[in-house]
């Protein structure tokens, strides 16, 4: 018998059916991949499991014995932990507060000198070096996760569930992560791997169960997998196709230039050293890194959101810095925000309302100051057409469509206005495979328009598919530029960890 | 001038006690996340029920016991529409505090009449501690305080203990900063939040009785002049910590003290402008005077599991 069942497990959220009579089990010792699009139920499935959620009906079993799941509480005692997607770590406290926070071994007074020996005893086994006292905000986004995979691991975990745990780490994170993983499962862990990066099943994973749509696909054997394309098929419902037409770039006048800039974060650190750079239309500059090494700053600087130190942008010319948000945006500068619930929408308005966001005050979207609602409500109209916008009706609030419509509808606002610059922030950033192809494609279309684009993404595949020249960010610098298509994925991410490969290397020239 | 030095000195603790008092509960209320303007409305009350309490068993101590446990149920009010029906913090503290003049004034009138001369209650009086009240000028002004006093300074280390060394100090500074991770390893972010709270109720209870059985020795209409608010703003100040809190509420005592001073030494100053040092001080504690100050992350927000 398998050592986790998941029998007939509904979800039913008010109006969503998040999962459909699912049938899972997991045997002891594996590595088993949960695979499907957003929204295809496997966060859910598994937040049942942990108890975060309460299935509407169906069954746990584990070890051939039914249990009631109705807290983490309960699963933790089961032997179940799990690494969510966010980090549940307490940035204010340190390391091994974070670790016994909770547990119900603790003693009413801590001995937190104990549990720290004991927890640098059980990392030192996965060849990790801690140091408990540490304040956990200042570690690294992979020392965090696997501080979290330690925290389970110390709880005394069995089963641990790792929610999409690779799309915040380098290439070669992902790597020391599968070894530590491998490791775990060869003691005897069980591990659940939620996922929607294929190569990364192929890799590590011995079964892969599918979900679509909240219902369950198949549960394949790794091996007796071909490619990945057939894994996308099974994930997709059909053929995907995976790489973006592209033609090579024609660049044109020089649109974006940065010289020596300097900004410093929301802590008042540095956060951009010396960024020079220049984008020209016609093609994609892609901006690689980890997050968190200046990109965020260094989008807000190029659109009025941040001060600078000092240093000179120009857009077509015209130096930005001291202009207002809008006037830069007149300027024919077009912005994919970073996290669109925060800067890119507003969820309590209607997609009708939220597509004029820029040009309300403008012919013919308003005259004299009054709403032309009639026009408007047939430019949105078609805007949603344009891209593909699924949405019940145009008055619908933003907030109720699906992440993927949400960017869709932004993106589309956003190249409507023809601009001479675009910058975009990982774009397609929890959207599933189908609209991340179409918005890639858009992106790309916008280029071969005559738009300059800076595209900033964390996902190295995106950058690689997309760019004609890439710089790579480390620590607030440009650590490299590269402009040969032939480069290795692993070069990149060598340079992301901040190491600049000795062996000179003809088209690697470094920034100054 | 020693005596008037020691005198200052004296005088400053015993301004700064209620605030000290109801400010070491705050401290829980706030590293749990909780924005509790209702500090000022929970003191009045025990204001008002330690004079009941004291007055009907004609024993402080015993009125302080009535205060606290009153506080403590007007914060179970306060507790229900924060944490369990989600509320505006700032708005149900601004509710509490209304209800508490209404309801403090109007039984004050039911229970003691409307004119009648200062009722008679039991307060605390001063206890010379042996040997130590003999040092000059300190002695005096430190060890001939009130009983209350010397059980406070000696919570404060025990405060900071609990806070910072115990495992349901841990809870409530990690409910503070990120509910729902604490939700993620088990622990009732609900139940912290309204112990915190309770506590918070408990403490300003105390604080209410101190003033009028210890400081004022007589109960009038809304006579709290705004020292719940400054008990919140000696938190801020204090930087979340029990001993950060003494060190504000130490200083706004001094204030006080500094402002009764001045008036009764004839100073040039119209009195108005001299009654309003403690409230300075207070804005410009909450106005970033002690530099960057990040309280915690989750403050004000009501945690909704999903």
């Amino acid at each position: 018998m398998a050592y986790l069942e998941m029998k007939q497990i509904t979800k039913v959220f008010p109006g969503v059916v998040a999962n459909d009579n699912i049938n899972f089990s997991v045997e002891k010792g594996e590595i088993h991949a949960l695979l499907g699009e957003n929204g295809a139920g496997k966060t859910t499935l598994m937040n049942i499991l942990y108890g975060l959620y309460r299935q509407t009906s169906g069954e746990i079993w584990i070890n051939d014995k039914k249990v009631a799941i109705t807290s983490p509480k309960e699963a933790i005692d089961l032997g179940i932990g799990m690494v969510h997607q966010h980090f549940m770590l307490i940035p204010a406290l340190t390391i091994i507060e974070n670790v016994v926070l909770g547990m119900k071994e603790n003693k009413q007074i801590l001995d937190l000198k104990r549990a720290a020996s004991d927890v640098c005893a059980e990392a030192a086994k996965y060849d990790m070096t801690i140091d408990p006292f540490m304040e956990t905000w200042k570690l690294s986004v992979g020392q965090q996760q696997r501080l979290e995979i330690i925290k389970a691991l110390y709880r005394g975990v069995k089963l641990l569930i790792l929610d999409e745990p690779t799309a915040v780490l380098t290439p070669q994170e992902v790597s020391v992560f599968f070894t530590m993983v491998r490791k775990l499962s060869e003691e005897g862990h069980t591990v659940i791997f939620i996922t929607h990066k294929l190569p990364e099943v192929m890799q590590l994973c011995g079964r892969c169960t599918v979900l679509r749509h909240g219902k369950l696909e198949t549960t394949v054997n790794i091996n007796d997998v071909k490619n990945k394309q057939e894994l996308a098929r099974l994930m997709v419902g059909k053929d995907v196709e995976f790489s973006v037409q592209k033609t090579p770039a024609v660049p044109g006048e020089e649109v974006l230039s940065i010289k020596n800039l300097n900004a410093r974060n929301n802590k008042g650190l540095p956060a951009l050293k010396n960024v020079s750079f220049d984008v020209h239309a016609g093609e994609i500059l892609g901006v690689a890194g980890v997050d968190g090494n200046g990109q965020s700053e260094l989008v807000e600087c190029l659109t009025g959101l941040r001060k600078i130190d000092s240093g000179v942008i120009r857009i077509m010319g015209v130096e930005i810095p001291k202009l207002a948000a809008r006037t830069i945006l007149e300027q024919g500068v077009s912005h994919i925000p970073e996290d669109r619930h925060r800067r890119g929408m507003l969820k309590d308005m209607s997609v009708k309302e939220n597509l004029i966001l820029m040009n309300y005050f403008k012919e013919p979207y308003s005259t004299k100051g009054f709403l032309n609602w009639k026009w408007i409500s047939g430019y949105a109209q078609e805007l949603c057409k344009e891209f593909n916008v699924k949405t019940p009706s145009i008055e619908e609030k933003a907030d109720k469509l699906s992440g993927g419509n949400q960017q869709k509808f932004i993106v589309g606002r956003e190249l409507e206005r023809k601009p001479k610059l675009l910058i975009a922030m990982h774009p397609d950033r929890g959207l599933d495979i189908g609209a991340t192809k179409y918005i890639q494609s858009r992106i790309v279309a916008a280029r071969d328009s005559g738009s300059a684009v800076l595209l900033v993404s964390t996902e190295l595949d995106e950058i690689m598919e997309l760019s004609d020249r890439i710089i790579v960010m480390y620590e607030g610098g440009i650590i490299g530029l590269i402009d040969d298509p032939q480069v290795t994925r692993e070069y990149i991410g060598l340079l992301m960890a901040g190491t600049r490969p000795q062996d000179s290397l003809e088209w690697m020239s470094p920034c100054p | 001038m020693a005596i008037e030095i020691s005198n200052y000195i004296s005088m400053a603790i015993r301004s700064a006690l209620p605030i000290l008092i109801c400010g070491i509960g705050l401290v829980f209320g706030s590293r749990a996340g909780i924005v509790n303007i209702g500090a000022e409305g929970f003191m009045l009350i025990g204001a008002f029920m330690g004079v009941v309490g004291s007055y009907l068993f004609s024993s402080a101590w015993i009125g302080v016991l009535v205060a606290m446990l009153s506080s403590m149920l007007i914060s179970l009010i306060f507790a229900y529409f924060t944490v369990t029906v989600k509320a505006d913090q700032v708005v149900v503290g601004m509710g509490i505090n209304m209800l508490a003049i209404g309801l403090t004034t109007t039984l004050f009138r039911r229970l003691f009449g409307m004119n009648t001369e200062p009722i008679k209650i039991e307060s605390f009086s001063p206890l010379a501690i042996p040997g130590l009240s003999d040092i000059p000028i300190l002695g005096t002004s430190l060890f001939t305080q009130h009983a209350p006093a010397y059980l406070i300074f000696l919570c404060i280390p025990l405060a900071s203990f609990i806070l910072f060394r115990t495992d349901i100090g841990l809870k409530v500074r990690a409910v503070g900063e990120h509910p729902r991770a604490c939700d993620t390893v088990g622990i009732n972010v609900f139940k912290v939040r309204y112990g915190a709270i309770l506590f918070s109720g408990l403490m300003a209870g105390f604080a209410g009785a101190y003033l009028t059985l210890g400081l004022l020795n007589f109960f009038v209409e809304d006579l709290m002049a705004g020292r719940g608010y400054m008990a919140v703003a000696a938190v801020v100040f204090g930087k979340y910590s029990p001993v950060g809190v003494m060190l504000a509420a130490l200083i706004f005592g001094a204030g006080d003290a500094l402002q009764y001073r001045l008036q009764a030494g004839g100073s040039v100053i119209p009195y108005q402008f001299l009654l309003m040092i403690p409230y300075v001080l207070t804005i410009l504690a909450i106005c970033g005077f002690v530099g960057e100050n990040k309280g915690p992350a989750a403050m004000a927000q009501p945690y909704i599991k999903e």
